[in-house]
């Protein structure tokens, strides 16, 4: 069985009377350590894809299996409690707590887990020096670059050690030259941590950073 | 988590800050009118079943003979009868600060020695014997006509001594009156008025009367309290054909016409301090709802974590709490000790205010339950907020 195998997906999005559907019985299967960019234009169902992989929202029918777990049966309370374990998520505009430093941010998902403080801070500024911000630890959101924030936001992802990290256009945000940071830090994990890893992105060059790249155009897999 | 819940009170500091000084001054007033409620229900308690007032029967405010204490004490069941006379005199130095004060005979203090004690007290010099029946403490006192005995928080308020001069300026009685403090009193009952001055009637009588032979109420002990109504009503049938005729009753139902005196303050009081806990409601209501609105990405992040609805739900009410239950417990406290060291008494007419402990917690509990309420709103959206909706990214 693949690491990520999604079938027969159907997901109908319901506005007033009108029904609009945005994944249309679509199947894909990704391997464990694999490096996947979804591609397609805008409305193509790429996010809410990443968002039913990643458990943020139900599908209307199908299946999705995640590291051997099919999510689509789980409850709201084991969903969350799924996700803190399984995924990482990485969001476009990186979604940081202004009011948190970077340490305390990266914390946060070890939160649930049964740690004391004190291990809690070594794993965050663990993750925080793997993607380069060991000097950055007690600096809030506003006194970072957006580049920063997103790698901050990595290491709030990964700090938990999830086994699929999903990231939303990771680089959407950036400059080329943030981007291509983020890129090379989400391949790092990729090789050297086996990560699998899922990326949206509408860049192509975004793209070639992953093993794989899987078009979808109309809620569907094209060629 | 709760780390979490104090970083994100901090995040407006104002807003926060100014919440709490709202639900700390509202708490603040109600434990404050509570307090009011409570000295004015006491103020009735304090006062004895076992002891009668004899006033006029027109009102309180119009005198009477004094030669109607030989015949109230030749009423069968009267132990003792004492004269009591409000002198109703204010501070030349700061009039606005008003203490009561009462001009009684030699039976007053006696008649309420079940009530007080004499803590400080005036010694007569080596060799002069007390007068016989004199109360040894009361004896300097009894002595000199100008002495008076004060109640000890008024000597703490005003930080005066045993020995030293105070001088009160007369309103009903004209002129400047200086006095000596030949003794302090104590309450044995907390609710008992204990900011009093009391000196001499013949002293009023000679010096501001001009012997005119009037008196403000006569206090009655009774040797048998069980018939107190029977001697009652036996007074007011002597004094039926009389002018001015009286009115006699317990001290207890004395106290409660006296309260009665303020129209229904109690229910308008009640009132106030509900409308206050009401609009205080909706107003830390409001600001979480704020608060929880500009946080609703974020909200979906901690979900994205992993946070349950329940997690979110509680971080939320903890907030609200945390705002109400710290501002409340301010208030409550505030009022306690504030008020209570104020010695604030209704100018005079009531035993100072006292807050009870009961109503610090009720005061409490009642920010507890604002807490809770107002943050139930907010907290129920935040933990039924879906993810994909809060994140407004719909591909």
């Amino acid at each position: 069985m693949a690491w990520i195998e999604v079938s027969d997906l159907r997901k109908v999005y319901q506005r007033d009377q009108q029904q609009i559907p945005v994944l249309d019985g679509l199947s894909l299967k990704i391997e464990e350590g694999e490096f996947v960019a979804l591609m397609g234009p805008s409305g193509s169902g790429k996010t809410t894809l990443l968002n039913l992989i990643g458990g943020i929202d139900s599908p209307t029918s199908g299946d999705i299996s995640v590291a051997g777990t099919n999510i689509a049966r789980l409850s709201g309370a084991e969903l969350a409690r799924w996700r803190s374990n399984t995924i990482g998520y990485i969001f476009q505009l990186y979604n940081l707590m202004p009011v948190l430093t970077a340490l305390q941010n990266v914390e946060l998902p070890l939160l649930l887990h049964k740690m004391n403080g004190a291990e809690r801070r070594k794993r965050a500024t663990f993750a925080l020096e793997l993607v380069g911000l060991g000097d950055r630890l007690g600096h809030y959101p506003r006194q970072l670059s957006g580049g920063q924030e997103q790698r901050v936001a990595i290491a709030r992802a990964l700090v938990s050690d999830p086994k699929v990290l999903l990231a939303d256009e990771p680089t959407g945000d950036l400059d080329r030259k943030s981007g291509e940071e983020v890129l090379q830090l989400l391949e790092r994990l990729n090789t050297e941590f086996k990560k699998t890893i899922v990326m949206v992105t509408h860049d192509p060059h975004a793209a070639e950073s992953a093993d794989r790249m899987v078009h979808l155009d109309k809620g569907v897999l094209s060629a | 988590m709760f780390h979490l819940v104090l970083v994100n009170l901090g995040r407006n500091p104002l807003r926060t800050l100014l919440t709490l000084a709202s639900v700390t001054l509202a708490l603040f007033l109600f434990c404050a009118l509570s307090g009011v409620l409570d000295t004015l229900q006491e103020s009735i308690k304090v006062g004895s079943e076992t002891r009668l007032v004899t006033r006029n029967k027109v009102s309180l405010i119009f005198p009477m003979p004094k030669s109607y204490m030989q015949r109230l004490q030749a009423v069968d069941g009267v132990k003792r009868v004492a004269i009591s006379n409000w002198f109703g005199g204010s501070d030349p130095a700061n009039p606005r600060d008003f203490f009561a004060q009462f001009a009684v005979d030699e039976n007053y203090i006696p008649i309420y020695s079940s009530d007080v004690d004499i803590v400080e007290w005036s010694q007569l010099p080596a060799g002069v014997p007390a007068p016989a029946g004199v109360d040894p403490k009361l004896a300097v006192f009894e002595t000199e006509q100008t002495a008076c005995v004060v109640g000890i928080k008024l000597m703490e308020k005003r930080g005066w001594k045993l020995g030293q001069q105070v001088t009160v300026r007369g309103t009903i009685y004209p002129g400047d009156w200086t006095f000596t403090i030949r003794g302090v009193y104590k309450a044995k009952k907390k609710s008992f008025d204990e900011s009093s001055l009391l000196f001499h009637f013949s002293y009023l009588e000679q010096k501001g009367m001009g012997g005119s032979g009037q008196v403000g109420i006569y206090v009655l002990q009774l040797a048998d309290p069980s018939r107190a109504s029977a001697v009652a009503s036996a007074i007011d049938g002597m004094f039926q054909t009389s002018a001015p005729s009286t009115r006699t009753e317990s001290e207890q139902a004395f106290q409660a016409g006296f309260v009665s005196m303020y129209g229904n303050l109690p229910f308008v009081l009640r009132l106030v301090g509900l409308a206050i806990v009401f609009s205080i409601l909706l107003i830390a209501a409001n600001t979480m709802m704020v608060s929880m609105r500009e946080r609703t990405s974020e909200f979906a992040v901690l979900k994205t974590l992993g946070f349950t609805d329940g997690a979110v739900f509680g971080m939320v009410v903890a907030e609200a709490a945390v705002i109400t239950v710290g501002g409340g417990t301010i208030g409550a406290l505030a009022a306690k000790f504030g008020i209570e060291k104020s010695g604030f008494n209704m100018l005079g007419f009531l035993p100072s205010m006292t807050v009870y402990w009961s109503t610090v917690f009720v005061g409490i509990g009642i920010a507890l339950v604002i807490g809770a309420v107002s943050g139930l709103i907010p907290a129920l959206q935040a933990s039924r907020l879906r993810i994909v909706d809060a994140l407004r990214r719909v591909e």
